[in-house]
């Protein structure tokens, strides 16, 4: 069509006629915006000057807890790995939990990013850029435990493979080797993915930046990002082989995770469907603490508009179908134990029932079995507060899984003679509420200084974003 | 008042009138203030310089010990000199030490008189290791947990290491100069000159004793040894009509009968009786002829009863019935026999007349003289006395009923009668019997002196206090259970400055003052003159055996029977006194291996407890359910134990197969004055416990005339939730499904199928499929490297559980201890131990121990689970562990399914004490904090094998290899060996049809495998 | 704006309201004949590379490439180590036991292909490009907004300014402006 019958913005917004609500499709993004107001919303939440007291009372709680993750790590370092709760026959306690347990919650960051981009799935694109950070946060803080369990952390670097005088190798058949590939390469992927989907943005920031400080600092981050389109065109095309690669790799990474149990030959480890099982599992914790950090989010810096109830929806429904999974795999592990014959497969399950820790196994039924079948029900996978409370449920529910699998399987393996039982200490704790403390004040930061959501990609969700190339000529 | 420069302590006391006979501190005598202060103070600054006064409180020990921190430094360098004196060693000539390769001496170690002949490894001069000497009838090689545990009393920096006066540092020769008007005070003839000892068997110290009371006609010599062996004596001398010693020869012995006696567990010889009895246990391929059958009836678990084919638990007190019961089934006139039990008792009564004089009964040692009477009775009528009893002159140089032999002393102190007490050894006022109120005693008498290995609660009263030397410091003899002598040679020059008693009795005969090595030489050179006593001299010295045992009497044991006591009135419940299973009487309570070592059936550690049979626990209220929670978390309940006026505050521990009614405590443990293990003082890391005492001292309830306990006893419950040190909870085998990880059977079931192992064990373990064809430990080169398999066989048919092998390894392997408070977090850092199994019902079970190494799996589950290569196969077939490769991430330890593997959860090891790094074997690392550590077959000893075999190119011979647990073991139950070699002993071991392996069905292919245990119960008697 | 690295002038470009305008302008200079233009948008726009007459990248051939030389470097020094390097045995394992390398090869996979992405992208892209003549236009800061932009460059053959100008205008833009280099 001609330029000259170009309608104007005011006029291209969806008309809602009076129809019954519930056959209102729910929009990804609230009506009533255009390219300047969604540029100007989201970035202002950066560039604004004065930051929200809210912010400053959350980062100070935050890294209060960091200080309290340095001061155990100190005392860990010069003291040693005693100071946790771990002994002769559990030798992994919340060290190992914990890693898994932030490992796991990952996973949603980069299926939401990866897999639904693949998908074609248009409501990722508000949830994606804090999910992503999320992911590399949670992976920060997991990166701490394998590290620091060790008895003697200053080596940790022997774990990789690098020329030395001995010319000694790492040992490649073991979990913990494809453990440091596995991590390393994922924290790397998510990282390159994460920024590339920044550039754009960062460009943004740079153009909109008040100050020259952060107009030169953007800049650079931006790397002279112009908006060309044969830049669009490749950017695009590396964005999907991204999305393509970090596929596998998010389902490679805790499929390798539960590698570190399913190869050993301990009972309630060695298990042939951990790395489903794992997966699984994984997902489910990870959209369980996106909901947790996106509803009280959306909630303070007023993104209803762009995080709409749709987004929370749907990742309600996903919770419930990687839930469904989780929970089919808890009755097929113990159906596993009882078909197989095996003594000590069947000894490790009754003992998780009725053994020491059944309290435990109890809990994590309610937690990660019955609590997301909520989500059956319309009104509470609508309802934020709905959502967030299972959520919880799900965070505590997947912590207590790896508990049950971990310490309830390595407390009493094959000979009675070396039976004993495990508990956290003190510093277990401190280390583990210190870790939760660097992610969310990871967290904090990011708010703060990037762009939560993705600015170019909310602009394509407009429809005056969608132009037709003419094939006359 | 007087201005004389000396403290007269008379005149002294006479002004203080008399309101404190001894004054301990300046508090204490002030407060007893009948002189003015500016005198006292004046009085008191002559006499207690400086820090004196806390010295002698004992509250300021520690500081003490600082001080003494400087002479520590010395004892490192005092390690570097060899005795002046030629001592002979065992293999090679002194000339041909070659730097890093050990010499071996034999030497003997007493514990209560009786020597054990033991070979002492020196490196460089430094004793760092105890082995059996094969050559000495009461140890044929093997050794027992304390004398295992006996190098490190030498090297512990808690000994005394001075003389001390009145608590001040002091000198030998102030001693000497002192001893004179000690003796002048003592009338003429000695009448108030007092010495008391332990059990003395060394002839040369006796010849000494003897020219002292020779000399002093009018002195007394008093003996008291606390684990007290009156009853033994004084039966004998009933039986016999006479002092004299019991041999027993159970190789003999078809049918053994044990009235409460662990006569494989403690007492002189057990070591030789545990060889012998189990030479005749072993069932091997083709066997028909029948083992050897044991039936006990025993007031508390012991080492034997867990071997025993039949057991009762009675009360102490029933076991007298039950003697005479036998006594007259056999035919003697006896009354009182217990009526329970009686087809029981008949079987047993055939058994033995089936058996005459190739059987044996044994009486415990805290049985009254009556059944012991009995017992020699049963042995004379069965024909036993001289052919498998054998009775010899006495070991001791002085036989003595020691009990009167106290009570008389106590009484001459108390009457004022004693002027100077001179004391070797031995801790009287800790261990003597509570009514005897020895320190009160001692106290009166003015001149007191004590020599001992530590500056104990006998020192802290003593005026002179002289450290000891350790057997391993200074010359001495001593004899065996059989009488055989042994002279004790010295390895090292005293560590501490100590003096051997030889030296101090020198001074106290006064007359040219011999060094012990004078007085030992020249003392034999009377008794065995002749022209070659030089070559003679030296052959002693070589082999540890001087001399062969005395020639048994042919006497025969009078048959009569004494009249049954009347019966007391026995209300309440019954309480048993033992001696501790690891730290003895109390004098190993600063022994860090013995401390954390875990006791045979309670695996407790670190304290004593209250032993009662799971009935008894019900009756003074305490849940099945809720104890088994408790036992869970290693803990249980405070108990409060009354006996006669008298209460302590123990643990109580439940263990299967303990009578009912019957509260078993162990003495020796709340050593106040034990040094900073015992005391509770040690440093270890994030220890709870510092300052707190290990265990409980029991003394206090131990009366003279309850020596080993009686009725009337309570017991309430005060609280639970105590922390208890424990290393196994109390597993029935049965309960957890069968593992087939003990497997056993009867004799008769043996001989219909050699081959049970194979159906009792895991089904699955006859299904094995592996992905890899597994790894070729064979010589395929016949021209390459020799090639060898190591691999160890555990017969469980003859291990009494007896932990010597574990101390063994730890001595062997620089093994850390942790303290109380990281065995209770289960960090407990032992490569060998030793699992202890119930099988029936918990009132009087079958007992299992089973020791558990290292299994050195082909393939072993730690390995590919090991991020860096820290621990990986050797050409042997050995699963090798390299330290300083670990980054300790305790996946091996996970994935290890025999839990074997130990980590350093802490910086364990002392790198601090000089003394300790003088004990280390120079031949293994000492491992540092965040390292795997656990069993290598002691591949030090491996090595050094191989390298001399290589050197003579050939194959190292079976045998040549010995592993430190296996050296220790009394009953050759641990066979290492070279699979590769058809014809070694580990070979045709594992060729048994009754060998198996742990868990064979994780195709883990384990090197170390065990053969089945196999009883011999008597088919009459149905197992109730 | 930094200082002009190079004398005269590097092109016109028109900015333009809408993502549709943009599009058609593109589609009716390249009508024109014009080759060196170039379009700038606050988003991909798709249509708009071909539009300027942008031939297919070749990243993907490059993201294979890294991934086989992950994949291969992977397994071969999984293999060189435990076969050639330094053999041990471990656990009565082979030495050459693959199975346990493949996780490794995987990784290892992934990790170098998507380096070749990102690098691959950037690189051909010319990226980082601190300076670039579009940025001495005024309001080319809106292009990270709301607003689109097409230039034509100087040293397209066809390039006159007047005609270029000229040309812009027509296509209704906002404004039409000089770019000095």
């Amino acid at each position: 069509m001609a330029p000259n019958e170009q309608t104007p913005l005011h006029e291209v917004r969806p008309v809602t006629q009076r129809i019954p609500e519930r056959f209102v499709p729910v929009p990804t993004i609230e009506p009533g915006h255009s390219f300047a107001s969604i540029t100007d919303h989201i970035s202002s939440i950066v560039l604004r000057r004065k930051t929200p007291a809210g912010w400053v009372i959350g980062f100070a709680i935050t890294f209060v807890l960091v200080m309290v993750l340095t001061a155990t790590i100190a005392k860990l370092v010069f003291v040693g790995v005693g100071v946790f709760g771990i002994n002769h026959p559990v030798g992994w306690g919340f060290d190992i939990i914990n890693f898994v347990w932030w490992i796991g919650i990952g996973h949603a960051g980069t299926l939401i990013s990866a897999i639904l981009l693949l998908l074609r799935q248009e409501w990722r694109t508000s949830i994606n850029r804090f999910a992503e950070a999320m992911t590399l946060f949670a992976v920060a803080s997991a990166g701490l435990y394998p590290l620091l369990h060790t008895g003697r952390p200053w080596y940790a670097y022997w774990l990789f493979p690098y020329p030395n005088t001995m010319g000694l190798w790492p040992q490649f058949r073991s979990p913990l080797m494809w453990d440091v590939f596995a991590v390393s390469t994922y924290a790397t992927v998510s990282l390159l993915f994460w920024y590339v989907g920044l550039i754009p943005d960062l460009a943004t920031l740079r153009d909109r930046a008040p100050s020259l400080l952060a107009k030169r600092i953007y800049g650079m981050l931006a790397l002279g990002w112009r908006g060309s389109a044969r830049h669009w065109y490749r950017y695009e095309h590396a964005y999907l082989l991204l999305a393509g690669l970090s596929t596998p790799l998010v389902l490679s990474v805790h499929t390798i995770v539960s590698f570190d149990f399913a190869v050993a030959v301990i009972p309630g480890w060695h298990s042939t469907f951990f790395p489903p099982y794992f997966v699984a599992g994984a997902v489910f914790a990870g959209f369980a603490m996106v909901l947790t950090l996106a509803i009280p989010t959306r909630k303070f810096f007023r993104l209803e508009d762009f995080i709409t109830m749709k987004h929370l929806e749907n990742m309600g429904k996903v919770m419930l179908a990687t839930g469904l999974i989780v929970a089919y795999s808890y009755v097929m592990e113990a159906f596993f134990a009882w078909y197989s014959g095996n003594l000590y497969e069947w000894y490790m399950m009754t003992n998780r029932w009725q053994g020491p820790y059944k309290h435990m196994y109890a809990a994590l039924i309610v937690c990660n079995g019955l609590a997301p079948q909520l989500m059956w029900i319309r009104r509470i996978r609508t309802s934020a507060v709905g959502l967030f409370i299972t959520a919880m449920f799900v965070n505590v529910g997947m912590w207590l899984e790896r508990f049950v699998i971990i310490p309830t399987s390595l407390h009493r393996d094959f000979l009675p003679s070396s039976w004993g039982m495990y508990h956290g200490t003190m510093y277990d704790w401190s280390m583990y509420i210190g870790s939760i403390g660097l992610f969310l004040c990871l967290l904090f930061l990011f708010v703060r200084f990037l762009p939560l959501i993705s600015i170019f990609e909310m602009r394509t969700l407009l429809p005056e974003a969608h132009a037709e190339a003419h094939e006359e000529h | 008042m007087n201005n004389n420069k000396q403290l007269d302590l008379a005149a002294f006391r006479a002004r203080i009138g008399g309101a404190k006979e001894y004054w301990r501190s300046l508090d204490e005598l002030a407060r007893a203030d009948a002189l003015d202060d500016a005198e006292l103070d004046e009085v008191m600054f002559r006499e207690f310089p400086r820090q004196a006064a806390p010295l002698a409180t004992g509250v300021d020990r520690r500081n003490f010990m600082k001080l003494m921190g400087a002479s520590m430094a010395f004892a490192g360098l005092a390690a570097c000199n060899r005795p002046e004196q030629k001592i002979i060693p065992y293999t090679k000539q002194p000339e041909g030490l070659i730097p890093g390769r050990p010499l071996y001496f034999a030497t003997a170690m007493t514990l209560g008189g009786v020597a054990t002949g033991v070979l002492a490894e020196s490196h460089m001069g430094r004793p760092t290791k105890i082995e059996g000497n094969p050559d000495h009838p009461s140890s044929l090689g093997a050794t027992d947990a304390f004398t295992q545990a006996s190098v490190l009393g030498l090297y512990d920096p808690d000994r005394s290491q001075v003389v001390r006066h009145l608590g001040e540092i002091s000198t030998w020769s102030d001693f000497i100069a002192g001893i004179q008007p000690a003796l002048q005070a003592a009338q003429k003839d000695g009448a108030g000159l007092r010495l008391l000892t332990q059990t003395i068997t060394s002839p040369t110290l006796g010849a000494q004793i003897q020219q002292l009371l020779a000399q002093y006609p009018g002195m007394k010599w008093h003996q008291w040894e606390p684990v007290n062996r009156d009853n033994v004596r004084e039966g004998r001398r009933m039986a016999f009509g006479g002092y004299v010693n019991t041999v027993y020869d159970f190789s003999k012995a078809n049918v053994v009968v044990s009235l409460d006696s662990d006569f494989l567990g403690s007492g002189p010889g057990h070591l030789r009786y545990a060889r012998d009895f189990m030479s005749r246990r072993r069932v091997r391929k083709g066997q028909t002829k029948e083992i050897n059958r044991l039936y006990a009836i025993e007031s508390g678990p012991s080492n034997s009863g867990s071997v025993a084919d039949h057991r009762l638990a009675v009360r102490p007190s029933q076991i007298e019935g039950y003697a005479r019961a036998i006594a007259a089934g056999l035919g003697l006139a006896a009354a009182g026999g217990t009526t329970e039990h009686a087809k029981w008792i008949a079987t047993l009564v055939r058994d033995l007349q089936d058996n005459r004089g190739a059987s044996v009964v044994v009486a415990g040692d805290e049985q009254p003289p009556a059944v012991h009477a009995i017992v020699h009775a049963i042995n004379q009528t069965l024909g036993n006395v001289n052919t498998t009893v054998l009775v010899t002159d006495p070991i001791e140089a002085a036989p003595a009923n020691q009990l009167e032999s106290l009570r008389q002393l106590v009484t001459d102190m108390n009457a004022g009668k004693v002027k100077a007490l001179i004391i070797l050894g031995g801790n009287p006022v800790f261990d003597a019997p509570a009514d005897f109120e020895f320190s009160h005693a001692m106290a009166k008498v003015p001149y007191r002196a004590h020599l001992s290995l530590y500056y104990d609660e006998t020192s802290l009263l003593a005026h002179w206090h002289i450290p000891e030397t350790h057997y391993l410091e200074s010359w001495s003899d001593a004899r065996a259970h059989d009488g055989v002598v042994s002279i004790v040679q010295p390895l090292i020059a005293p560590l501490y400055n100590g003096r051997s008693p030889h030296e101090v009795m020198g001074t106290l005969i006064g007359g040219l003052d011999q060094t012990p090595y004078e007085t030992v030489r020249t003392y034999w050179k009377t008794k065995a003159p002749g022209l070659n006593f030089e070559s003679e001299w030296k052959k002693w010295l070589h082999d540890g055996v001087a001399g062969s045992a005395p020639a048994p009497r042919f006497v025969g044991a009078s048959t009569g029977i004494p009249a049954p006591a009347a019966a007391k009135q026995s209300s309440g419940y019954e309480i048993v006194l033992r001696h501790d299973p690891t730290i003895y009487d109390g004098r190993f309570a600063n022994n860090g291996w013995l401390q954390e070592l875990p006791k045979p059936h309670t695996k407790i550690t670190w304290e004593n407890a209250v032993l009662v049979s799971p009935k008894t626990a019900r009756e003074i209220g305490m849940g099945d359910r809720q104890r088994e929670e408790l036992e869970n978390e290693r803990s249980t309940w405070l108990v409060e134990l009354g006996y006669r006026g008298k209460t302590l505050r123990l643990p109580i521990w439940v263990v299967p197969g303990h009578p009912d009614g019957v509260l078993t405590v162990s003495f020796g443990y709340g050593r106040e004055q034990g040094g900073r293990i015992a005391g509770g003082e040690a440093k270890f890391i994030e220890n709870p416990y510092e300052h707190q005492i290990a265990g409980v001292n029991v003394y206090p309830i131990r009366f003279s005339d309850a020596l080993h306990g009686a009725a009337g006893a309570t017991i309430a419950l005060l609280s639970s939730g105590y922390r208890i040190a424990c290393t196994q909870e109390h597993q029935n085998i049965e309960a957890a499904g069968n593992r087939g990880i003990i497997r056993s059977a009867s004799f008769e079931e043996y001989q219909k199928n050699p081959s049970f192992v194979r159906e009792s064990g895991n089904e699955e373990e006859r299904r094995i499929e592996s992905m890899w064809p597994g790894h070729q430990y064979r010589q395929t080169d016949p021209d390459g490297p020799a090639k060898y398999a190591w691999a160890m066989s555990i017969d469980t048919s003859v291990c009494t559980g007896c932990n010597g092998c574990v101390i063994a390894c730890q001595s062997e392997n620089n093994i850390a201890i942790v303290g109380k408070d990281q065995v209770w977090r289960e960090r407990e850092m032992h490569w060998l131990r030793i699992d202890r199994y119930y099988k029936g019902s918990p009132e009087n079970p079958e007992t299992f121990h089973q020791p558990v190494p290292c299994m050195q799996c082909e393939n072993a589950p730690c390995e590919p689970v090991c991020p860096v290569e820290a621990t990986s196969h050797n050409q042997d077939g050995l699963n090798d562990m390299t330290y300083n490769r670990c980054v300790g991430t305790r996946y091996c330890s996970n994935n290890c399914p025999y839990k074997v593997r130990r980590f350093n959860f802490y910086h364990y090891s002392d790198f601090e004490t000089p003394a300790l790094k003088a004990m280390r074997n120079p031949d293994v690392t000492v491992r540092t904090r965040g390292v795997m550590e656990k069993c290598t077959y002691c591949v030090q000893r491996i090595n050094a094998a191989k390298i001399a075999a290589e050197k003579d190119d050939r194959r190292v011979r079976d045998g040549g290899i010995v592993t430190a647990c296996q050296q220790a073991c009394p009953t050759e139950a641990i066979i290492f060996g070279d699979l590769n070699d058809p014809t070694s002993r580990v070979s045709q071991l594992k060729r048994e049809p009754t060998n198996y392996g742990l868990l064979e069905e994780l195709n883990t292919r384990p090197r170390t495998t065990y053969l089945a245990a196999i009883r011999n119960p008597n088919p009459e008697i149905k197992a109730d | 704006m930094a200082k002009p690295r190079r004398e005269g002038l590097y092109g016109v470009i028109a900015e333009f309201g809408e993502a549709q305008a943009l599009l058609t302008a593109a589609e009716a200079v390249r009508e024109k004949g014009y080759t060196n233009i170039d379009a700038y948008s606050p988003f991909p726009i798709h249509g708009l590379a071909e539009a300027i007459g942008f031939r297919k990248s070749h990243l993907s051939a490059i993201v294979l490439g890294g991934g086989l030389l992950g994949g291969a470097g992977g397994f071969l020094m999984c293999w060189y180590a435990n076969v050639i390097s330094y053999p041990l045995n471990i656990g009565g394992k082979p030495f050459n036991s693959w199975p346990a390398f493949i996780p490794i090869t995987f990784e290892c996979t992934i990790l170098l292909a998507a380096f070749a992405a990102v690098f691959g992208m950037l690189g051909l892209n010319g990226l980082p490009m601190p300076y670039h003549p579009v940025f001495n236009v005024k309001r080319f800061d809106q292009a990270s907004r709301d607003k689109f932009f097409l230039a034509i460059q100087a040293t397209d053959p066809k390039f006159n300014l007047e005609s270029a100008r000229r040309l812009l205008e027509s296509l209704g833009p906002r404004e039409v402006t000089d770019v000095p280099w």
